[in-house]
């Protein structure tokens, strides 16, 4: 926590009432148990692919998105499961989706890095690292195109920065005036290398920011308070005077890049891990500041965490209970012209199978 | 019915499409107050203004993935490349971002995103400068690809390429851009999957698209007069989707084809059309199917070589007289 400014105080904060603090516990408790629950399926063989793990960094999208309002977007890359949730987006669907069932939210037809909820402004879950930055920018840029007061919090990782795409997205953004606020979760590895070996920075990396003349803040992730009130902050800029931000929020993720980095405990020490888990992890942490102000008690903690266990519990059952998509699956939602019939998608040969 | 040239075409397009829906938008490098490097989106900046025709830093992977986030929000972003070979610099988000963001949200999100400009050989620029990618475009499924050869056709596709709701891709020409061609007047549209007999003839099919066509028109007018080789002209125009039943109908009438492109020959677009050819007609060919591309290697800057790199009437005349013998 950053001693120097109490942002429990900031008038964001100060709106929250008791129910809106333990809401924010249940939503970063219901992350960790539903990835808690992925894990153990993928292991045991019930999913296919990769599964890259929020936990740790549940404070960032929980803190984030508790701020999105009707006109505020949400996209980020393949680390995505955390952001659903956040936005709404039901266990449910998210977990069948991992098994690649047809009541999974994209169809099965996307799989862990690929989550969608266009109706809950969630755009998704993008797999290649910092593509999702251009399309971040373009909502934004859309929202200022059709006149409407809001914003794009485009997550990406501190491995992305190093990527042209986010270069072209910061110029973009700065040029046009774009209301987008890009979010470096920074976890301090880029996949198996850490950032001292893959950025090249002065004090940090948001900072890079300066050079496009883009405000930029750097966020300690694991204080909630102190994530809601910068945030918030960009998020005024955006809509108050449709300015980018920067901003750089320190959080750390327990688990591999993915479940299959078979590095994930040889390029940093299983000590780091711990005392990251012990000291600062951010669910612990929240849960703690809450029971230090009088609005919760170990036993309805306790309750919280099991609602949320038992949900993850229900939504494995779920996904389990779920069919698989048809074959004929595998031909529907290319083309929207196709699916629609009209006579644009009735016209000519769109797809070469026999 | 007006002549007047491709580029004109393809402006009056974009005017009306710009006149018609607010959500049209205009983008791409040069393309406002330079009124584009080739002078296709000329005084649409003056007419419609800043907010509606936007000039874009040369920055393709970053104003083309921007386009298609801002389409996923409902505009309607028509984005300029300045070369088609400048695409290459932005494939993650044409290919991934647009081609791949409807499969993967189950039918969630569509993008009615356009992306055209010139993609072709023959301007001695060199190979960074030469692509012709609609082969590539085509092979990704969730995206669409148009090629027209005419003032006409450029400007009927251009239409009905905005207002499709999926991702089309307009392949244009540097050098039909001066060409003259009647257009007929009022809400000309052509749809895409639709290909056109452009000459009719009893001995031959020419299936070609783009450029190509004019090649194969020049070579049918010298076989119909010098070899008595009555050729029929096919043009695509659109390549995904796909008019298989025009190539189909011609070539069970002809017995024969040789097919004409500026793709290179290795799973370029006359390597599909040869597939669905013998796959659905084998049993009405007389001959082999034979193809005139570029020949197989960068394009050349040499002046005189890269003429003779690009498919010319000559090359497709010896083809078809070999297949007619």
């Amino acid at each position: 926590m950053n001693s120097a400014i109490d942002h429990a105080s900031a008038p964001i904060n100060q709106k929250l009432g008791p129910d809106d603090k333990v809401g924010l516990l249940r939503q970063m408790m219901r992350i960790r148990r539903f990835e808690q629950a992925s894990l153990k399926q993928y292991q045991q063989g019930k999913m296919g692919g990769f599964l890259h793990l929020y936990i740790g960094q549940e404070s960032v999208a929980v803190g984030t998105i508790s701020l999105q309002g009707e006109n505020d977007h949400i996209i980020t890359a393949y680390r995505d499961h955390g952001h659903a949730l956040a936005v709404g987006m039901s266990m449910n669907a998210c977990m069948a989706e991992l098994y690649g069932k047809v009541t999974g939210c994209s169809k099965g037809k996307g799989g862990s890095m690929h989550y969608f909820a266009p109706d809950r402004n969630y755009w998704g879950g993008h797999g290649i690292v910092a593509g999702q930055t251009p399309l971040g920018a373009g909502l934004a840029y859309g929202l200022k195109y059709q006149g409407i007061k809001g914003s794009c919090l485009c997550y990406l990782g501190d491995g992305a920065i190093n990527q042209g795409a986010y270069h072209e997205s910061l110029n973009l953004a700065a040029l046009f005036d774009l209301p987008v606020i890009f979010v470096i979760e920074n976890n301090g590895y880029s996949m198996g290398t850490s950032q001292k070996r893959s950025s090249a920075f002065k004090s940090c990396l948001a900072e890079r920011a300066d050079g496009y003349n883009i405000e930029w803040d750097r966020v300690d992730g694991e204080d909630l308070y102190e994530v809601r009130a910068k945030t918030q902050v960009a998020i005024e800029r955006a809509h108050e005077e449709s300015r980018p931000t920067v901003l750089e929020i320190a959080t750390y993720r327990y688990y591999g890049h993915s479940v299959a980095d078979a590095n994930s405990k040889k390029y940093r020490s299983p000590e780091e891990i711990e005392h990251y888990k012990t000291h600062h992890d951010p669910v612990n942490l929240w849960k703690q500041r809450l029971i230090d102000e009088g609005v919760l008690d170990e036993a309805t903690a306790k309750s919280v965490d099991k609602e949320a266990k038992d949900e993850a519990s229900a939504a494995v059952r779920f996904a389990e209970e779920s069919a698989f998509p048809e074959p004929r699956a595998i031909l529907e939602d290319v083309y929207y012209e196709v699916d629609e019939a009209t006579e644009a998608g009735r016209t000519g040969k769109h797809f070469f199978n026999d | 019915m007006r002549t007047i040239t491709y580029r004109q075409a393809i402006n009056e397009a974009l005017a009306e499409e710009l006149e018609r829906d607010p959500n049209v938008v205009i983008m791409g490098e040069e393309v406002a107050e330079y009124n584009g490097a080739y002078k296709v989106t000329e005084g649409l900046l003056d007419r419609f203004g800043d907010k509606r025709v936007v000039d874009t830093p040369i920055s393709e992977a970053g104003f083309i993935g921007m386009g298609v986030g801002a389409s996923m929000l409902g505009v309607r972003p028509v984005m300029e490349l300045m070369f088609w070979s400048f695409a290459y610099v932005a494939f993650d988000q044409m290919i991934n971002n647009a081609g791949c963001v409807r499969y993967m949200s189950g039918g969630l999100i569509h993008c009615p995103i356009v992306v055209r400009g010139p993609a072709n050989g023959g301007t001695n620029v060199g190979a960074t400068h030469s692509h012709t990618p609609e082969n590539f475009i085509a092979n990704t499924p969730g995206l669409k690809v148009v090629c027209p050869a005419t003032a006409a056709d450029a400007k009927g596709l251009m239409k009905s390429a905005i207002r499709d709701n999926d991702p089309v891709y307009v392949m244009e020409n540097t050098l039909l851009y001066g060409e003259m061609g009647e257009v007929p007047d009022g809400d000309h549209t052509v749809p895409l999957g639709v290909a056109e007999v452009k000459r009719e003839g009893s001995d031959v099919s020419l299936i070609a698209h783009g450029r190509a066509v004019i090649t194969a028109l020049k070579a049918a007018d010298v076989l119909a007069g010098e070899h008595g080789i009555q050729a029929e002209v096919v043009d695509l125009r659109s390549i995904r989707p796909l008019d298989e039943e025009t190539v189909l109908r011609s070539v069970r009438k002809t017995n024969r084809a040789v097919l004409v492109d500026e793709n290179k020959p290795f799973c370029g677009v006359s390597s599909q059309i040869a597939t669905t050819i013998q796959e659905k007609a084998f049993d009405h060919l007389d001959a082999p199917i034979m193809r005139v591309n570029s020949l197989d290697a960068p394009a050349i800057y040499s002046p005189p070589l890269e003429e003779i790199q690009l498919p010319s009437p000559e090359r497709v005349i010896e083809k078809v007289i070999a297949v007619c013998q």
